[in-house]
């Protein structure tokens, strides 16, 4: 694996069975993991490329158990990993040899939901979607809907600040809290926020939110609850060009209609998505629109006639609304399938994740195809189109090591392009340990030293997830004497770990 | 006062550094339009922060608009609306509450006080579409944080910590925002004669249907009156107020099965789009209590508690309203020495957190907020501070004594 961790501290790992016993004082029975066969299970995430065994794991059931877990390890100096499902696409998840992963799956209980005022209290190893299922029969959901949602927790969410094909028009994570509970590596136990909106003060919710789980523990997490839309239809655009589906999804948001979802595929995404799920894509089309328009039966057919004629306008050749319920699902098969339609037609495959202005699709695109002949692999794009997100999927053989590396060069060939052209390195997925080293094309000396001098002030002694986002450990108290004049910093070059 | 009024990036790190070298505290000040409100401030200088106004770019097909902080919010307004956009917040104006001009607020104003309108609980506060930022620490280093893409998680989300920070931790340079088409039209549908309780379940009723409210008010009769905006003046009589936003066909659907929903017996108007948008407008300022000098506080609250609270201050029920479907609830008193144990006394039984909007800078400097922050939050709040602010240059002690 060429990524590089912290090394691991020997002396730590020699304690391991003290650590352990101590640890079961506070957590007693199966809560606390120390068999190598058990402790397999949570050597990676969902980004399969990289592992490494914990030194222990942990499952803690209350919130005073977390915090007298993270009170412990702040007293050795143990570094901790909290892990909600081990959905991340980043490796936010991703263990430590020398530090112990904090579990948060018996976290699984629904507090309380409190329709009257759109909300629920629940507890972060809750999944994503169990939320939206126990307030269905009230005709209300969970708006943020990543495509993981069936397993990943709502923890997770948090951390990530996840997203979902509908957040363009309902938000990402962030825009759909009102409140947490967190630890914090010494065992502070903070509540932020409640079932009111802008209390005041630093905004603790949207800092915690999307921080990869390196400034506190999730123990608690208040969401906003939304009525579902009454209705909802589909459109599938096709067209004979990337840069007419890309002037389409435009000319839509030109005419101030925000759809509850709008999803581009590619060619050769289409045909991988079709091959496997059989969703009625046309095959001779360069590039594929899904459009959702979601409300009111009254307002979803009006603006389904504007989007089909701003469609035509810009050229479309194949155009078809859902007539009922199973054909809007038929559709979307098609989409959601892709990750594991290109799974069949590829060994392996990385799913990459950044942001780019829309207009720099055509553009992106084009370099995209130049690059696969450069590194000899095939890439198929799903993009949610609305608000810019590529997931291009490299396809390649992990079986063939110079495959893998010539994938991981690719991907990072890809993030950087999204950089340049405007973007950002992820839109949802996190950085991870993933995207950790190319935080510098994006992010200059000084601005991960505001970041990191936040880190100090929530973990001064860098035990939370350390070795993700950041590509360069700095102590804090180096960061606190950091020379700073005229917007640059001078600070001596810090081996990269 | 000195007043130091850099005009570029480096003219600011220069002010900005020395002041620090110095250990000398500045006032941030955009426009000023918010000065009275907040902790005042013992400064040694006014750091004017003018000169970063105007539109660097606006992209209505990429939803993003990016503008100096001090560019004022009514030229960014008029911009958007030329290309039928708008910012979603719909940010208020304080500045006649505080007894100054209309119109006079800037972008990085409303986003450093993280400003919110009636749409709040449809479409999120200020700190919600504020995208990426650059910016200058009270250290003197000049930094950039988010992006100039409507969906980004990379690094950690600073843009939510500057909104709302009231200029304590950065002097920003540039904003980006994110920008909605606004709604086509609009309806809105009010009740009349309703108390606060029974409003408050009117509105409960109405948000928890599919009608897609994007606005929800109650008023008592003087602050309707006070609005002056004929169709809810006259009749003399509270308001509980809907607001329908949208294509026009979807709108009047909405509204039909709105007026379906609602019991019949209180009278029901409806306003068309030209009373109801200066009728919100209003609504967002909270026009009623403009042209009084009395303590004005605004209070956010569980939806449902609003009409409690309301009644536990056991103050004169035209000195209140509700916002929000009753999770913003405004109130103002002469007597805060009456007002401030029953204040706390709401807030801890029902949750939630008051801010004082307008008073006497004796009573802003002993109770801004209520209720008073937790030790480790505060713990922390210093800590945070420190990291971007080491000698305590920027706003000292706006939001929280001593930090």
């Amino acid at each position: 694996m060429a990524l590089k961790m912290p090394a691991p501290d020997e002396a730590m790992l020699a304690r391991r069975q003290e650590i352990a016993a101590r640890l079961r004082a506070i957590v007693p029975g199966e809560g606390v993991i120390d068999s190598l066969e058990e402790l397999r299970a949570y050597e990676t995430d969902a980004l399969t490329a990289y592992r490494q065994v914990p030194l222990l794991v942990v499952l803690p059931e209350t919130t005073a158990q977390v915090a007298a877990v993270l009170r412990y390890c702040h007293d050795q100096k143990l570094k901790v990993v909290p892990r909600g499902a081990g959905t991340s696409l980043s490796g936010g998840a991703l263990p430590l040899a020398d530090g112990i992963v904090l579990g948060l799956s018996k976290f699984n209980r629904i507090l309380e939901v409190d329709l009257d005022n759109r909300c629920a209290v629940v507890q972060p190893g809750v999944t994503n979607l169990a939320i939206s299922q126990a307030v269905e029969h009230a005709g209300f959901h969970y708006a943020p809907d990543p495509s993981s949602q069936i397993a990943c927790t709502i923890g997770g969410n948090v951390a990530e600040n996840a997203g979902g094909v509908h957040c363009l028009k309902y938000g990402v994570t962030t825009n759909n809290l009102l409140g947490l509970e967190a630890v914090l590596t010494d065992g502070t136990v903070l509540r932020v926020g409640g079932k009111h909106n802008d209390g005041g003060g630093y905004d603790w919710l949207g800092l915690l939110t999307g921080s990869e789980g390196l400034l506190a523990v999730v123990t608690e997490v208040t969401v906003r609850l939304l009525r579902k839309p009454e209705t909802a239809r589909a459109l599938l655009l096709g067209f004979p060009s990337s840069e007419a589906a890309g002037a389409c999804v435009g000319a839509v948001i030109a005419a101030g209609i925000i759809p509850g979802g709008m999803e581009m595929m590619d060619r050769p995404a289409i045909h991988a998505a079709e091959a496997f799920a059989h969703a009625g894509y046309p095959l001779d089309v360069e590039a594929l629109l899904i459009v959702e328009l979601d409300g009111t039966a009254v307002e979803v057919d009006h603006l389904l006639q504007q989007v089909q004629a701003i469609a035509e306008r810009e050229g479309a050749v194949f155009c078809r609304a859902s007539q009922g319920e199973a054909e809007r699902l038929r559709f979307w098969a098609g989409r959601k399938a892709a990750f594991p339609a290109v799974g069949r037609i590829s060994p392996d495959y990385l799913c990459m994740d950044g942001t780019i202005p829309r207009k720099a699709l055509p553009q992106v695109l084009h370099r995209m195809r130049e690059m696969e002949r450069e590194f000899g692999l095939r890439v198929a794009n799903v993009f949610h189109a609305g608000d810019g997100n590529l997931h291009p999927l490299i396809l390649f053989d992990a079986n063939d090591p110079d495959e893998l590396d010539r994938a991981e060069r690719f991907g990072a060939a890809i993030l950087r392009l999204c950089v340049e052209v405007g973007g950002v390195l992820t839109g949802e997925h996190g950085v991870g340990v993933e995207k950790r080293d190319l935080m510098g094309t994006m992010f200059d000396e000084t601005d991960l030293a505001v970041q990191q001098r936040l880190k100090c002030a929530f973990d001064p002694e860098g035990l939370l997830n350390p070795g993700k986002v950041f590509p360069v450990l700095h102590r804090c108290a180096e960061l606190g004497r950091m020379h700073v004049r005229g917007g640059r910093l001078a600070f001596p070059d810090l081996p990269r770990f | 006062m000195t007043t130091l009024a850099p005009a570029t990036e480096a003219e600011l790190v220069e002010a900005v550094a020395s002041a620090n070298a110095a250990g000398r505290s500045l006032e941030l000040l955009g426009r000023g339009s918010k000065r009275a409100m907040g902790r005042p401030l013992q400064v040694e200088a006014t750091l004017d922060l003018s000169r970063f106004s105007g539109v660097v770019a606006y992209e209505p097909n990429e939803l993003l608009l990016t503008a100096g902080p001090a560019t004022p919010l009514a030229e960014i307004e008029a911009l958007l609306a030329g290309a039928g956009q708008a910012l979603a917040f719909e940010p208020p104006d304080f500045g006649p509450l505080l007894g100054a001009a209309a119109g006079a607020g800037s972008l990085g104003g409303a986003i450093a006080v993280n400003l919110a309108g009636p749409r709040r609980f449809k479409a999120g506060a200020a700190r919600d579409h504020l995208l990426g930022f650059k910016a200058v620490t009270g250290g003197g280093a000049r930094f950039k944080s988010g992006g100039r893409v409507v969906k980004n998680v990379t690094g950690y989300d600073l843009s939510k910590l500057i909104a709302g920070s009231w200029g304590t931790l950065a002097a920003m340079t540039e904003l980006t925002v994110k920008v909605l088409p606004a709604g086509e039209t609009l309806r809105t549908l009010v009740l009349l004669g309703l108390d606060a309780v029974e409003g408050g379940l009117a509105m409960t009723a109405a948000l928890l249907s599919s009608c897609e409210v994007s606005g929800a008010a109650w008023l008592p009769a003087a602050q309707a009156r006070a609005l002056r905006i004929d169709p809810v003046a006259a009749p003399g009589s509270s308001v509980t107020a809907l607001r329908l936003e949208g294509p026009e066909p979807s709108v009047l659907a909405r509204l039909a099965t709105l007026r379906s929903l609602l019991p019949k017996t209180p009278p029901q108007l409806v306003l068309e789009p030209e009373s109801s948008r200066p009728f919100w407008r209003a609504v967002a300022d909270a026009r009623g209590f403009v042209g009084d000098s009395r303590p004005l506080w605004r209070l956010t609250l569980t939806p449902t508690s609003g009409p409690q609270v309301l009644h536990a201050l056991e103050l004169p029920e035209e000195d209140t309203f509700l916002d929000w479907g009753g999770g913003l609830l405004w109130v103002t008193a002469d007597r805060s020495e009456a007002l401030l144990p029953r204040l706390e006394a709401a807030l801890s039984r029902h949750g939630g957190a008051a801010t004082l909007v307008r008073g006497p800078a004796a009573l802003r400097a002993s109770v801004h907020q209520l209720p008073s922050q937790p030790p480790a939050l505060l713990a922390l709040a210093k800590r945070v501070k420190a990291g971007f602010d080491p000698k305590g240059v920027f706003n000292p002690g706006r939001i929280y004594a001593g930090i």
